[in-house]
């Protein structure tokens, strides 16, 4: 018996809309793309724009002292910061576009971007 | 001294269902010798047996043959009671649970691989929330459901053939007799 002739008609309906909920799926949880921008920003201004491609370190002052950033090759983080409860620095590496660490009493944020904007929500 | 007389009857419901739990057993075993890519991605060959028990001697008796199947593969594995131990469970139980619902679905129009399919999404959804609420508390864990589903979709396709394609044999062959 060929193998074909096993599939009823309702399991290729089953099978297609398989096929569209995993090819939905993909945009859906993949959003974004891939980190490629670092913005870096200081009492809401933006202080720096980097590109995730090299390795550096960038310094940021602040009312409290300075904040150390690190960039790697399609991630970033908060390594250093003066604030009590550390917790940008705590959230580790940041790689995915709309991830963002915020340092509030140093008043300084980390977001990475990719090349489609995302949003953290969306009301109608 | 009083001497114990406790005599387990045992069925020939109770046999076949030990040596449906034997052979998914065996597949499992199969299953886990398989390299993976990543971990959650596998074939799940033991529940072409379930597929089978379902279309053949009903629900009750998948559930039996799946938890002994789960419970004797992960001793047999040496994960009982680890993580992969209550991952494998939430899988069946979502997977079962989908199975009891979507059995009823018309014959004509629906058959195992239909069922399968269903069972294998159900499966994996079941063991991302788990994995979500207790063993990695991050969103973090929904970026691998596409590749998941799409594993999930592959895998449920192909068990599902291999199950009709046995049953349509087993039609054509009598029952064994299980008290062998």
């Amino acid at each position: 018996m060929h193998w074909l002739a096993l599939i009823k008609p309702g399991d290729w309906l089953v099978i297609v809309l398989g096929v569209l909920l995993v090819g939905v799926s993909f945009p859906l949880f993949w959003q974004g793309g891939l980190a490629d921008r670092a913005i870096v920003r200081q009492n809401g201004q933006v202080f720096a724009e980097l590109d995730l491609r090299s390795k550096r370190q960038l310094e940021v002052p602040g009312p409290l002292g300075s904040t150390l950033i690190a960039i790697e090759p399609g991630r970033a983080r908060v390594v250093a910061d003066p604030g009590p409860r550390q917790y940008c620095v705590r959230q580790g590496w940041l790689m995915r576009p709309g991830e963002i660490a915020i340092c509030a009493p140093n008043r300084v944020s980390l977001q990475i971007t990719g090349r489609t904007k995302v949003y953290d929500s969306i009301s109608y | 001294m009083t001497r114990s007389v406790i005599e387990l009857k045992v069925t020939d419901e109770d046999r076949r269902i030990a040596w449906l739990a034997t052979a998914a057993v065996g597949l499992s075993l199969v299953d886990a010798a398989i390299p993976s890519p990543l971990p959650g991605v596998k074939p799940g060959l033991a529940n072409i047996i379930t597929l089978i028990v379902l279309m053949r001697y009903g629900w009750a008796t998948a559930v039996w043959v799946s938890g002994l199947r789960v419970l004797a593969g992960s001793l047999l594995l040496g994960y009982f009671l680890a993580p992969g131990f209550f991952l494998a469970l939430t899988g069946t139980v979502f997977s079962l649970a989908t199975l009891g619902i979507a059995r009823h679905l018309p014959e004509r129009w629906f058959g195992p691989v239909s069922l399968s399919i269903f069972a294998a999404f159900a499966h994996i959804g079941g063991q991302l929330l788990l994995a979500r609420l207790w063993l990695i508390p991050h969103d973090g864990v929904f970026l691998l459901t596409p590749v998941f589903a799409a594993a999930a979709l592959i895998f449920g396709t192909i068990n599902g053939l291999i199950a009709t394609k046995l049953l349509a044999d087993l039609q054509s062959h009598p029952e064994p007799s299980p008290s062998a």
